[in-house]
């Protein structure tokens, strides 16, 4: 059973009303699940859909289409070599091959520990410091392959702890909307001209309608 | 090795770092640092923009043509004009879902300086009279969202975002938003889907042109993280300073990545339209050479989407319609550079997998099309390529992208260039994509794929093969092989 905490439960109401539309948290509170469980349980998205008024397949759906939403449990590191083009040129596909060894896996594997999980990524933005590599989002730059497994050994022995947390946690500085600040956040049929515009308007409109009310210096320019 | 990047702060002579300027302060991410450091004092642009009516900073966005930095280099000032009048609500979508194969400029912006954006963010909102900006950062950038979301903090606590801003009658709400990992979302119809908590697939346009059907059905403008950054400098500075950089079509300056086989990859800021390919791979405060001993054999000059360039395009300028007219494009700025070491299919074969792997699979064209190419692809690599593979691959990829595709000048071959951009029968360009470095690799070095599929190595079956077969035998040595 994989519900939110009681804390958990409130932020994720928090998040809801940051969006006009409910659903529009489904991602935000997927997050959240994940971050609590590591991933994202069956459980965890009945309670988003009853959460953000829909049905949990749909959140399902939504979920399925992402690639960081693990549906099963996966090791408390993901670790993910990038492999696309600029980290393939220095050697991006050679370093992945050194993971599969170094840890026994193919990418998607997990190992019998527990501790990490393989991934084969697309570009994670590292591009000029390639080959690259992220261990639950968190960037390992210009690695040779003894560095990946010094890397790996460190993971291991949990001397990167404070750097890198186990997975699922992405920010850990989180956004704080304090109600008393909130400006406008309602539902868009709610919703109507801006003040700041309408005043704008107003004042144009009152300047264009003082333009007509004096007909002969506008002939004259004309 | 963990990871922190410093990037080249060197900038040409003559040239502002218009959103740069503080890449290399150690505080420029908070507020106390944007106020005191870099090319403007940090919010003194939009204390500027409030005194100004909406129309006004709309015009001087305009004036300014601050170009698109998202890759299709729309003019943003042009763009904002199209929120059909009288309907509301109005909302602003920050794209900073940035997944360009051969970029990060848009993470060193969030990274950086989280103030510029957020300010930058704020006069688009007042210009356009926003309900409220959503901040869509990319899911991976676990860094980037920390900072953006103590920024936003910060500036909610100094009444610089909220309920009446710096005590005007302007308010607005911004909201920072986590993806979670899909290319496709960077389109900006899907990035709305996606916003809306749904399965992040583009949708057809007309009738869902953003401006006028957007997020939850609403006129809604989706602007590229830099394109905002650029807003606070240009407020500070003026129109005329902002145009006096870069050229008449492409004024300002902008971020380019550069990666692959260079001496000094890195993220530069140069002045859009002047600076050619050379000088960046060349020139000391950029490129510094191709990795020494080696010479370029082509490079991308904007982004895995982009067809290739090679050694006779070297002397263009970085200029979006120049480089279009060349046959490819200048994108997100991502310019990836590969050196006579690199095998063509390869890499050809990597790019496209990509986009097998990003395609939404909504449609079939892409969907069905590039599984095939990168199937195709990979089966040339392994050495079962098939004499006809070479056309099967122009084949499927004619399905996604019908007629000539955009391609280089190929002047040793009598061949000129066909201009930007591809046809589709796709809704959005992702597809038709994975096309450029299919065409880029086969028009260029078909001789490459020639090879892989004629000849391959035999590999036994036995790993103790026989060695001296009995003479009778009709299994003689190469006999049932692919000699």
């Amino acid at each position: 059973m994989s519900r939110f905490s009681t804390a958990n439960l409130r932020l994720a109401q928090e998040i809801i009303r940051r969006y006009p539309v409910a659903k529009s948290a489904t991602i935000p509170l997927c997050h959240l699940a994940q971050e609590q469980d590591g991933y994202l349980a069956d459980d965890s998205m009945a309670q988003i859909a009853e959460l953000v008024g829909c049905s949990s397949a749909e959140v399902l759906g939504t979920a399925s289409f992402y690639e960081m939403f693990k549906m099963h449990s996966v090791g408390k590191f993901c670790l993910g070599v990038c492999t696309n083009i600029s980290c393939q040129l220095l050697g991006g596909e050679e370093l992945l091959e050194h993971a599969e060894q170094t840890l026994g896996i193919r990418p998607g594997g997990t190992t019998t520990d527990g501790l990490f999980t393989l991934e084969d990524v697309e570009c994670i933005a590292a591009c000029t410091e390639a080959p690259a590599v992220q261990v639950n989002y968190r960037y390992f730059h210009r690695l040779t392959p003894q560095d990946l497994d010094q890397l790996i050994e460190e993971l291991r022995s949990g001397a990167l702890d404070d750097v890198v947390p186990a997975h699922g946690t992405l920010g850990k500085v989180r956004q704080d909307l304090g109600e008393d600040r909130i400006a406008n956040i309602t539902p868009p049929e709610d919703q109507t001209e801006p003040v700041w515009l309408r005043r704008h308007r107003e004042l144009a409109e009152a300047a264009a309608a003082a333009d007509a009310a004096t007909p002969s210096t506008a002939g004259k320019e004309s | 090795m963990i990871g922190t990047v410093t990037p080249a702060s060197k900038m040409a002579e003559g040239v502002p770092a218009v959103v740069s300027s503080r890449f290399g302060v150690p505080d420029g991410h908070t507020l106390a640092g944007y106020t005191s450091s870099g090319s403007y004092k940090g919010y003194e642009a939009i204390r500027q923009v409030l005194e100004m009516s909406p129309a006004q900073v709309g015009s001087v966005v305009k004036d300014a043509t601050v170009l698109g930095r998202g890759g299709a280099g729309f003019p943003a000032g042009v763009k904002w004009g199209f929120c059909p009048p009288g309907v509301w609500p109005r909302y602003i979508v920050v794209n900073g879902d940035e997944s360009e194969p051969g970029t990060y400029k848009d993470r060193l912006l969030m990274e950086r300086d989280p103030h510029q954006l957020i300010e930058g963010c704020l006069i688009a909102a007042y210009a356009i009279g926003a309900a409220q900006v959503f901040l869509y950062a990319r899911g991976e950038m676990p860094h980037a969202q920390e900072r953006l979301a103590a920024a936003l903090n910060e500036a909610y606590a100094a009444g610089l975002i909220g309920k009446n801003i710096l005590g005007t009658d302007f308010s607005v709400d911004i909201v920072l938003h986590w993806g979670a990992g899909a290319y496709i979302v960077g389109e900006e119809t899907a990035l709305i889907e996606s916003l809306e908590g749904n399965r992040g697939m583009p949708r057809l346009k007309p009738p869902f042109f953003p401006a006028a059907k957007g997020l939850y059905m609403a006129p809604t403008i989706v602007n590229n993280v830099e394109t905002l950054a650029n807003l606070p400098w240009l407020f500070n500075h003026g129109v005329e300073k902002y145009r006096s950089v870069g050229t008449e079509a492409s004024p300002g300056t902008r971020l380019i990545a550069l990666s692959g086989h260079v001496n000094n990859p890195g993220i530069f800021e140069i002045p859009q339209g002047t600076t050619t390919f050379r000088e960046l791979f060349e020139s000391e405060i950029y490129g510094n050479g191709i990795r020494t001993g080696h010479e370029l054999k082509m490079f991308i000059p904007g982004g895995a989407s982009a067809p290739w360039f090679f050694p006779e395009q070297i002397d263009l300028p970085l200029e979006g319609r120049l480089i279009g007219g060349q046959g490819s494009m200048l994108g997100s700025g991502a310019v990836v550079v590969m050196d006579e070491t690199t095998d063509a299919v390869r890499a050809a074969l990597r790019l496209v997998r990509f986009f097998a792997r990003e395609s939404c699979g909504k449609c079939t064209p892409c969907r069905e099309g590039t599984t095939w190419e990168e199937k195709i692809l990979q089966r040339i690599l392994d050495g079962h390529g098939r004499p006809s593979d070479i056309d099967l691959l122009l084949d499927v990829a004619d399905n996604i992208s019908p007629g000539p595709y955009p391609v280089a000048a190929d002047p040793g071959n009598d061949l000129e260039a066909i201009p930007f951009p591809p046809r589709q029968t796709t809704i959005c360009p992702l597809g038709p994509s994975s096309v450029a470095p299919i065409t880029s690799a086969i028009r260029r070095f078909r001789h490459e794929f020639e090879a892989k599929i004629v000849q391959r190595d035999l590999i036994s079956v036995s790993s103790e093969p026989f060695t001296d077969l009995p003479e009778q035998s009709s299994l003689a040595h190469g006999a049932v092989g692919h000699v």
